[in-house]
């Protein structure tokens, strides 16, 4: 198994005052397995994608992710992994705004020491931006801009790709496209894929689907219809 | 409408304290060093005003005490036992009916010249120092007086403020806080008179009535240097500005869209502006005073010695620089702000804001600054071309220091562009492009940094090519091994006698004062000596100037006297004499002629024949044997090395002002970059959580800050590098010759730029600190919070 949640538990604020984010939350993901993380607003799935990324730290329970365990890393360590093993794509803010397109999507490749030019100019050329790689983030639209992003997940070749509502900011049409090129790419890359997203419509993209309600996170039996 | 915007534009500094800080900060502290100088230059200024005034009653010297300080009674007893005709002058300041005046009391009995022609109507002395002395005030004063117990008379020649009177009413009315500042000296010489002791020393008349116009090229150097500090202030006042105004730009776009009209947002703009300025101002001119305080008595000092000038050791309130450093904070604020109101004025409602856009307009702004740097540098080169004079050299410094400072932004922009083209790994290259990222956020203090670093590279420069050359210079001017003053011809005839064949050489000096051009001179007779012809630090001569001298074909004049006049080899002086050398004569502002002993004892029969230098290889013995003949005290018999200990503490003091303005200017320059680090620090968490995500800890990130601080230091060191030696040339050869007359050669101190660079490193370090420390201790959530929709 690629990431095993156990008994996830996160929680924000002093003893007296805390608000619990998360309780009891369980998950596992193999690899190359998608998995669609849906809830309402606030319920919490950003949360257990930044307890995934170890940008967070835990309020109890474990997270093993490519057989380490996250609570027992320090700081450093934990960006270590970050930098080996998952590829983070975030709604919005992702870009290095001082880069260019080109060297946004070589810079993590290039941070854990796996960068492939061959791989990354395979990977422009697929997201459509191959005449685009030298302008900068602004001068690139939303649709652009997601896709540079994916493109420097890809390129980096995580084992596990976690991406925060990737298409929220995006029109249908663009966010389709976009979706399928990011599944196609990690499928074609053999990463796992574990995605918050608000729209039934890309969750059922996905091979599983589960739903945060109140900080418990069950499975989504039921298939939804496109 | 305008409480609610005015409540939005306050809104802004409440969230930005930091900045607000900066704002304030620097323009409190331009302001200060501005106003600190020109309360110095005020002071100096009515001195020379209050002395000429007592001074111009007649043609009378006086005693100054040569390490500065006021004479207490015990001074003026000692020197009148001595035989010194002294007449004390008390001065002090003090409210009379409600205003301010400057007392001047003087002994009308000792008063060693005419007394001033309203004090001596009626009965004359009697009624000055009667029951009801007489007050002389200037007719507009004397309305304002009510002194029951005086006679004030209305005195036109009286300067507004100042009364003069007799020096028991001056003490009363002082009550005893007045300081005797002058001791006028009565022409008339008794035949018991003792030489004056070491502390002491007589200027003369006419060198004392052009003191303001002598001082006048050190006062020029002081406002220059308080304009350079207030330059490097007004730099930070405008990167605040700046910063405010594009950190504001959606607000404003909010407003406009809100219905705001664009007039009364930029009536709103600056009038923000006025209330800060208003306020940093207060506490400038404020903080000015205090440093005006600290400075004066070493300004005080070096007029004294560099001039002979007597500047009062205290500061008075003088409501004109009060006005001057105000009127400063309101123009600089004005000059840095005026770039965000016409911005303001321009924005169109929909403009855009984001980092890398804004970027990109200041990297043109970057560009158009390097062109009107290269403007300034024409400027400054096509101005020395056609004009000359210390105005014209002051233009020079100001446009290549102005130039290097607008050239900067652009060069270190093109520097990192090339560091980042060089750089492979992913992490090096995001170093360098997130650092010209950067740099629109720190330029200005960046431009401080190079201000204040080429200032100290330059002054540094100058003040040790200065001190090496002139400890050279007192070696070879200062080479008789023991300095003598006889009292009376007699004892001088018969110390010489005593002397003849126990010296190596008896080398009279002989000195009388002089005109030329209308400025006070000093003319010596020197003999025929191997002393003099080895070891005069002659800067051009003729071959023979040595027999030519001997043979009183002509004289000798200082580099000072030669460049005002315009004088060259061969030319003949108005006394009539052919120029046959130049000497170099530095730390005098007099000029100085020098005639064979002959030809002085013919054209000047009366001058005193009292001094000599005496060259032996047994100065000890000498010395001793020659007290022990004439019981002569320790001020008559003075050592070489003590001359030289005297005229090298009259050099360092000269330079410890402008030492402390350097170091204040650097000051302010590394407070700009902390100011302007923990500002940007707010900005950052957008630019720096996605390198943070995708694998970097928060205290890499920080030590990254930390190493960009150092690079943008180092980088714009390397630049003030040239900039401020460019400056020591024209310093030492422009503005020095210009100011002092006299030039110097230049030397380069590799290690002192060393300690200066490694010191400005520190500073760049200390100063991201900070800044660094918050980022390594950001909390997770914050960073997170980038991400999150609510953002």
């Amino acid at each position: 198994m690629l990431l095993q949640v156990s008994n996830l538990a996160k929680s924000y604020g002093s003893a007296g005052t805390a608000v619990e984010v998360l309780r009891d939350v369980n998950l596992s993901l193999a690899a190359a397995e998608t998995l669609a993380l849906e809830g309402e607003s606030g319920s919490g799935k950003s949360t257990i994608l930044h307890l995934v990324a170890g940008l967070d730290k835990t309020s109890g329970g474990s997270i093993i992710l490519d057989g380490a365990e996250l609570a027992k890393m320090r700081d450093a360590e934990r960006a270590a992994l970050r930098r080996s093993t998952v590829g983070i794509i975030f709604q919005q803010f992702n870009l290095i705004p001082s880069l260019t397109a080109r060297a946004n999507i070589d810079f993590h490749a290039k941070l854990g020491g796996r960068h492939d030019p061959d791989w990354a100019q395979l990977l422009a050329e697929r997201i459509g931006l191959a005449e685009h790689l030298d302008k900068y983030p602004e001068a690139l639209s939303g649709g652009q801009q997601q896709r540079v992003a994916i493109a420097r997940t890809l390129a980096a070749r995580p084992k596990l790709i976690l991406a925060d509502e990737p298409t929220g900011n995006l029109d249908e049409e663009t966010a389709d496209n976009v979706l399928k090129l990011m599944l196609e790419s990690a499928e074609q890359a053999g990463a796992a894929v574990l995605m918050v997203t608000h729209s039934p419509r890309q969750a059922a993209r996905m091979s599983r689907r589960m739903v945060l309600s109140r900080g418990v996170l069950r499975e989504r039996s039921e298939t939804a219809t496109e | 409408m305008t409480r609610v915007s005015a409540s939005a534009f306050w809104s802004y500094w409440m969230r930005n304290p930091w900045q607000l800080a900066m704002l304030l900060a620097g323009l409190a502290l331009s302001t200060a060093l501005w106003s600190g100088v020109q309360a110095i230059n005020a002071e100096a200024r009515a001195s020379y005003a209050s002395a000429a005034d007592v001074l111009d009653a007649g043609d009378v010297a006086r005693v100054l005490k040569s390490d500065g300080s006021s004479f207490t009674v015990e001074d003026y007893v000692a020197l009148r036992r001595l035989g010194w005709l002294v007449s004390p002058v008390l001065e002090g300041e003090t409210e009379l009916d409600g205003h301010r005046f400057r007392i001047v009391g003087i002994e009308p009995l000792t008063f060693p010249a005419a007394l001033p022609e309203r004090l001596q109507e009626g009965d004359g002395l009697v009624d000055m120092v009667g029951a009801r002395p007489v007050v002389l005030a200037h007719p507009d004063d004397v309305t304002l007086l009510t002194l029951t117990d005086m006679q004030v008379r209305a005195d036109r020649t009286r300067p507004r403020g100042n009364l003069l009177m007799d020096i028991a009413a001056a003490d009363r009315l002082l009550a005893s806080q007045g300081e005797i500042r002058r001791l006028l000296l009565n022409p008339q010489k008794p035949i018991n008179q003792k030489p004056l002791p070491r502390d002491f020393r007589v200027a003369r008349t006419d060198v004392q009535a052009d003191v303001a116009r002598l001082t006048q090229s050190f006062h020029l150097n002081l406002t220059a240097f308080g304009l350079l500090s207030f330059a490097v202030g007004i730099f930070i006042v405008y990167g605040a500005v700046g910063l405010a105004f594009e950190q504001r730009r959606s607000m404003f776009r909010t407003l406009r869209a809100l219905g705001i009209s664009l007039r009364t947002l930029v009536i709103m703009l600056a009038l923000e502006l006025s209330v800060f300025a208003g306020l940093a101002g207060l506490a400038g001119v404020g903080l000015g005073y205090v440093i005006a305080a600290a400075l004066l008595p070493d300004v005080a000092a070096t007029l004294r010695g560099l001039y002979g000038a007597d500047v009062a050791g205290q500061l008075q309130l003088r409501t004109s620089w009060w006005l001057s450093g105000m009127a400063m904070a309101f123009g600089g604020t004005a000059v840095a702000a005026c770039a965000a109101i016409y911005k303001l004025a321009r924005m169109p409602v929909l403009s855009f804001n984001h980092p890398r856009a804004m970027r990109i307009g200041t990297s043109r702004a970057a560009r158009g600054l390097a062109i009107t740097a290269v403007g300034l540098f024409a400027l400054g080169i096509g101005i020395q071309t056609v004009a000359s004079g210390l105005l014209a050299g002051f233009a020079l410094l100001a446009c290549l220091l102005v130039g290097a400072a607008f050239a900067l932004p652009w060069l270190l922009d093109r520097a990192l562009c090339l560091a980042q083209g060089q750089s492979r790994s992913a992490l090096v290259q995001w170093f360098w492009a997130d650092s010209r990222q950067q740099l629109p956020g720190l330029s200005m203090a960046l431009m401080a940094l190079l201000l204040a670093m080429a200032a100290n590279i330059g002054v540094s420069t100058m003040v040790s090519s200065f001190r090496l050359t002139f400890t050279d210079y007192l070696d070879q001017r200062l080479s008789s091994e023991i300095y003598l003053s006889a009292t009376t011809t007699e004892e001088a005839q018969e110390i010489t006698a005593f002397l003849r064949d126990r010296v190596d050489a008896i080398l009279p000096i002989m000195s009388a004062q002089s005109r030329v051009g209308g400025l006070p001179a000093e003319v010596y007779g020197i003999i025929d000596h191997s002393t003099y012809r080895t070891n005069w630090p002659l800067i051009d001569a003729e071959p023979d100037v040595w027999d030519a001298l001997a043979a009183g074909d002509g004289a000798l004049v200082n580099e000072q006297l030669a460049r005002r006049q315009g004088w060259t080899l061969g030319d003949t002086l108005p006394s009539g004499d052919r120029l046959l050398g130049i000497y170099s004569d530095y730390g005098n502002a007099v000029g100085q002629i020098i005639l064979s002993a002959d030809v002085f004892v013919q054209r000047y029969p009366e001058a005193d024949r009292l001094r000599f230098g005496l060259r032996t290889n047994a100065a000890a013995e000498i010395t001793e044997a020659l007290n022990t003949a004439f019981d002569l005290n320790e001020d008559q018999v003075v050592n070489q090395s003590e001359l030289k200990a005297f005229s090298l503490q009259v050099f360092e003091r000269t330079f410890a002002v402008t030492g402390a303005l350097n170091i204040l200017t650097l000051s302010v320059a590394g407070l700009a970059i902390f100011i302007s680090l923990l500002t940007l620090a707010t900005m950052r968490l957008p630019q720096l959580a996605p390198v943070w995500a995708l694998g970097l800890t928060r205290a890499a990130l920080s030590r990254l800050e930390l190493l960009r601080a150092i690079c943008l230091a180092a980088m714009t060191t390397a630049l003030a590098l040239p900039v401020g030696l460019i400056l020591a040339w024209v310093l030492l050869a422009i503005v020095n010759v210009e100011a002092f007359g006299w030039r110097l050669p230049m030397y380069v101190f590799p290690i002192d730029y060393m300690r200066l660079t490694v010191l400005a490193l520190i500073a760049a370090l200390l100063a991201a600190l900070w800044p660094a420390i918050r980022l390594a201790r950001t909390d997770t959530q914050s960073l997170l919070k980038v991400f999150s929709n609510e953002r």
